[in-house]
């Protein structure tokens, strides 16, 4: 069985972030970066599937120089071989030109099974799996919490809204856009880090994919939201600061 | 037709709570656009809309549609929206429309604006608010090309009580479906436990977040539950990581509380976790970081390490109550 899975790095989330100058995008010289979430997970549910099933799990990520570090850790946790759409991160902020691109990418790979995140932490659209999956023609899946495989068919869990779930059945070759939460993650061994080094990184240039990137929407700028409400902040020292809401909350609010 | 095309959602001839908000939404860019505005929805539940300020409502029936499918949905919905050429669509920003819609646009060649917070009209054109970075910062987003432009608008953005009566024509709309179409097979809904704590029944909610670092500190934040006479609930990855039971979870996935307080310690404020809470009367932050989204709904907030000012309130409330 041949999984793919879509892993993006994302500033850290501890980052402060900065506007750039041009209004567009973030400062992101300095930023520490990580692994997506919930791709953390659909990496883990790939690799556990490995396990039971066999095959290979190949990893898939867009992205600029520096995220070849994100794929180093995948392939350190046990993902066999690794593909490398080198981009600048903001040339790829539709995604629709996106999941062309990484179809385009696949396109040689015939997978089994795709495995996302459900939402990236940085652009957050919500939707890449699934329109990688209207563009490779595969049936899709989303907020996938575990999985069974049952010769050809897949039987996914889903969460839904207010503590519901559904389960349902899936052909293969499908895609699967996971949620975080529902296994433990592992980490990476030593020998897992070693071995990582002799694994193959396939380098595709997206200007090479060729795919029409038709920009369908524009990102006119980027800002930091408003207040929405009159918020009174204490910002002082801990003791000083817990006595003044404690008086709030005590005389304003009346809830002491 | 060249309007507005709203497509919400049902279950069991049920409309979805945030569907009346993407009714209002459709009706107020309606008016602001110059358009006409049509509501449609899929599987049943149409008569529910004859009592709104629409032009038409359209009723899409088939028995392949009685299920929701991504497949069925992605079909029945390309016909429709070909059939009558809205120039926008707009859908509730469901569980079920993040499943089907982003297909849908891609189908059609086009790109959905999810989770949309806000909008203005600049010049004759719309221009729309979403977030990214999990709250921390907005984006302005403009749609490019040629109509239908998608959109999906996420729970309190617009407002249902701002819906205008009236009495719409229904009618009926048929599409070409079969079975041999639906790959995917949708099996029963279930819950996994009983819900042991109401939380919709406290008045005061002190929620933990992932600032609390590990499972072993979660008691300081308990402490302080107590110290208000309050219920402890917490953010999503606090129940993910089985540090607390998924039923103390607030949130989309979780429950939406209103208590009279809410307090989020150690919670930055992503949407998935405010549509839950954003009811409350009062809202308390206290996070390390002042640029955290949740100081943008709170009411009173304190900036500091919650290892030092969670203590420090527990004492100073112990001293109030004297
Ligand atoms: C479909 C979907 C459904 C979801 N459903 C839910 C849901 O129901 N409920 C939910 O909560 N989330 C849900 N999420 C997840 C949500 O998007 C966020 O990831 C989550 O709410 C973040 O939790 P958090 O605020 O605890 O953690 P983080 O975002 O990691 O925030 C931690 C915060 O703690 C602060 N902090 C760190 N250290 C300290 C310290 N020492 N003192 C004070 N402050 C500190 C940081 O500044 C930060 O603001 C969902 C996501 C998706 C995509
Ligand atoms: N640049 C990228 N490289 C690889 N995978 C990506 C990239 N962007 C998004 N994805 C995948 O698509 C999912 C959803 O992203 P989004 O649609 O941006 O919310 C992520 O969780 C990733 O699995």
């Amino acid at each position: 069985m041949k999984i793919v899975v879509a892993i993006k790095q994302v500033p850290s989330r501890d980052s402060q972030l900065k506007i750039n100058a041009a209004g567009k995008w973030i400062e992101d010289a300095d930023l520490s970066y990580e692994i997506n979430e919930p791709d953390a997970y659909a990496l883990e549910s790939a690799l556990q599937l490995r396990e039971k099933a066999s095959g290979e799990v190949v990893v898939i990520c867009a992205g600029p120089a520096g995220a070849s570090q994100t794929i180093r850790e995948a392939l350190a946790k046990g993902a066999d071989r690794a593909i490398h759409v080198e981009t600048d991160a903001f040339e790829v902020s539709d995604p629709l030109a996106l999941g062309r691109i990484m179809a385009k990418a696949l396109e040689a790979e015939q997978p089994d099974l795709v495995m996302t995140g459900l939402q990236s932490d940085d652009l957050g659209y919500g939707q890449t799996g699934v329109i990688l999956a209207e563009v490779m023609g595969l049936p899709h899946a989303t907020l996938i919490m575990s999985m069974e495989l049952d010769g050809n068919t897949l039987t996914v869990k889903r969460e839904l809204e207010d503590g519901w779930f559904q389960n349902v059945e899936i052909p293969l070759p499908a895609l699967l856009t996971i949620q975080s939460g529902a296994t433990k993650l592992r980490y990476a061994t030593l020998m897992g880090i070693k071995k990582a080094k002799t694994k193959e990184v396939k380098k595709l240039p997206a200007a090479e994919l060729a795919v029409s990137a038709a920009q369908v929407i524009h990102l006119d700028r980027i800002y930091m939201p408003g207040k929405t409400k009159k918020s009174v902040v204490f910002d002082g020292p801990a003791k000083e600061s817990a006595a003044k809401l404690v008086e709030k909350l005590r005389f304003e609010v009346r809830v002491i | 037709m060249s309007g507005i095309l709203a497509v919400l959602e049902q279950r069991g001839g049920v409309l979805h709570k945030m569907a009346l908000e993407a009714l209002a939404a459709a009706q107020q860019l309606g008016s602001e656009l110059d358009l006409p505005v049509c509501a449609t929805v899929l599987g049943g539940g149409g008569d529910a809309l004859a009592g709104y300020k629409l032009d038409k409502v359209l009723v899409v029936e088939n028995e392949l549609l009685n299920e929701y499918t991504p497949d069925g949905y992605t079909l029945a919905l390309k016909q429709l929206i070909a059939a009558q050429a809205p120039s926008f669509v707009l859908f509730p920003h469901t569980y079920q429309v993040r499943d089907f819609a982003p297909k849908l646009a891609t189908a059609m060649g086009r790109v959905l604006v999810s989770d949309v917070i806000g909008h203005r009209v600049d010049n004759g054109t719309l221009v729309l608010v979403r977030q990214l970075f999990q709250g921390k910062i907005n984006a302005d987003i403009r749609f490019e090309g040629e109509p239908p432009y998608f959109a999906s608008v996420q729970a309190g953005a617009f407002r249902a009580d701002k819906l205008v009566a009236g009495s719409a024509p229904v009618e009926k709309f048929s599409v070409e479906l079969s079975a041999a179409q639906i790959r995917t097979k949708p099996k029963e809904l279930f819950r996994e436990s009983q819900r042991a704590v109401d939380l919709t029944a406290a008045d005061i909610i002190v929620s933990v977040g992932r600032g609390i670092k590990e499972a072993d500190n979660i008691h300081i934040v308990q402490k302080l539950a107590d110290a208000f006479g309050g219920e402890l609930a917490a953010s999503r990855p606090i129940c993910d990581n089985g540090w607390l039971p998924m039923e103390r979870q607030v949130g989309s996935s979780g429950q939406t509380v209103a208590p009279k307080m809410y307090v989020a310690v150690g919670i930055s404020g992503a949407i998935q976790h405010l549509v839950g809470m954003k009811g409350s009367k009062t809202i308390v932050a206290i996070n390390k970081d002042p640029e955290a989204p949740i100081f943008e709904v709170a009411d009173y907030g304190i900036v500091g390490d919650l290892f030092e000012v969670v203590p420090a309130l527990i004492e100073e409330l112990n001293k109030a109550k004297g």
